[in-house]
């Protein structure tokens, strides 16, 4: 099992998703847990806590799980799949405040690293305008 | 008021019809300010809990409100999704059988609290706590003609929606462009606040 960060991708496009992983994976490798999952529970565009919640425990690290996500139900449905977590992986997935390709590629790069989640999430917040 | 099996199946399925009864008016509301994805998304929700109804009614109220709530979490998609999943897994932590007005306000306040929570929201932003408050209120009063005057209070304050600027949801994109149409999440609040009102005045 890899010692880096895990990254998930939510969005709630399905096509999206893949695309922004596909890109992850040709620039950091598989060096990096990654998951990602988008649409709704009935297939069309929108985001799935039960999808959420795979996509996690497919890019599970010890390390942590950081998600990045696109519009707003997106990101509460990831706070809701982390509530749902076992309680012991709860405190280490975090949702990232970012773009999600460009957060996804920069986090990815950083957890390639060998980073801790804190210093996955900065970086892929560093992202976001203030 | 006891709830039990018989009332929770009831109350169940009266909220899960009118909701679905509701999607298409829903749909169309959040076209105006949202996705246009609020009525397919609460009707793929409620028809899951009409399909597990007997086996989620078999539990106490508590559980079987946190049954409820559970499979709109994961049925649901969109926000709407976590928000009424955890509007009702609240309840389902704070109620049991035997209701009182008292009892059913103080769960009902808690829930509000975690759905703020939950939207990171709050009164007066154009969604459905702004249904949620006046109906807590009405609630709190307790009083003769309790179930009228939930009905008329969701009512009044789904409509109020209507003039708000929404400040969270994907509505808040349009800015001023929200005003003037109901909340969706507002109006589906209300249908849910009707449906149990029934159920109370034994009209269901």
């Amino acid at each position: 099992m890899s010692r880096n960060v895990g990254i998930v991708i939510v969005s709630h496009s399905a096509d999206v998703a893949r695309g922004t992983a596909l890109m992850v994976e040709q620039m950091v490798g598989r060096e990096v847990p990654l998951g990602w999952c988008g649409g709704d529970p009935g297939g069309g565009l929108g985001t799935s806590v039960e999808a959420i919640m795979r996509a996690i425990e497919q890019a599970w690290s010890e390390s942590g799980v950081a998600i990045l996500v696109d519009l707003g139900g997106a990101e509460t449905n990831s706070e809701m799949a982390i509530e749902m977590l076992p309680e012991e992986r709860r405190d280490r997935v975090v949702v990232c405040n970012a773009p999600v390709v460009e957060g996804a590629v920069m986090a990815a790069t950083e957890a390639a690293s060998g980073a801790t989640l804190e210093a996955v999430r900065r970086t892929a917040e560093e992202l976001t305008p203030v | 008021m006891m709830i039990d099996r018989e009332a929770r199946k009831l109350l169940f399925e009266t909220v899960a019809h009118r909701v679905i009864a509701g999607a298409d008016e829903l749909t169309d509301l959040d076209r105006a300010i949202g996705d246009g994805d609020h009525g397919i998304n609460m009707r793929r929700g409620f028809e899951a809990v009409l399909a597990t109804v007997d086996e989620l009614s078999t539990k106490n109220l508590g559980e079987s409100l946190k049954g409820v709530g559970t499979t709109l979490v994961m049925r649901i998609g969109g926000a709407s999704g976590p928000l009424y999943g955890t509007l009702f897994m609240s309840l389902g932590k704070s109620l049991e059988d035997e209701v009182t007005c008292e009892r059913a306000a103080d769960a009902f306040a808690a829930a509000i609290e975690a759905v703020k929570a939950r939207g990171k929201s709050d009164v007066g932003q154009k969604t459905m706590l702004d249904v949620l408050f006046p109906v807590l209120e009405v609630l709190r009063e307790g009083g003769a003609d309790m179930a009228a005057r939930l009905k008329a209070a969701a009512k009044v304050a789904a409509e109020a929606t209507i003039p708000m600027r929404a400040i969270r949801g994907r509505a808040s994109f349009l800015g001023e462009r929200s005003i003037g149409h109901m909340d969706p999440g507002a109006r589906s609040s209300a249908l849910i606040v009707d449906a149990v009102a029934d159920v109370m005045e034994g009209l269901a």
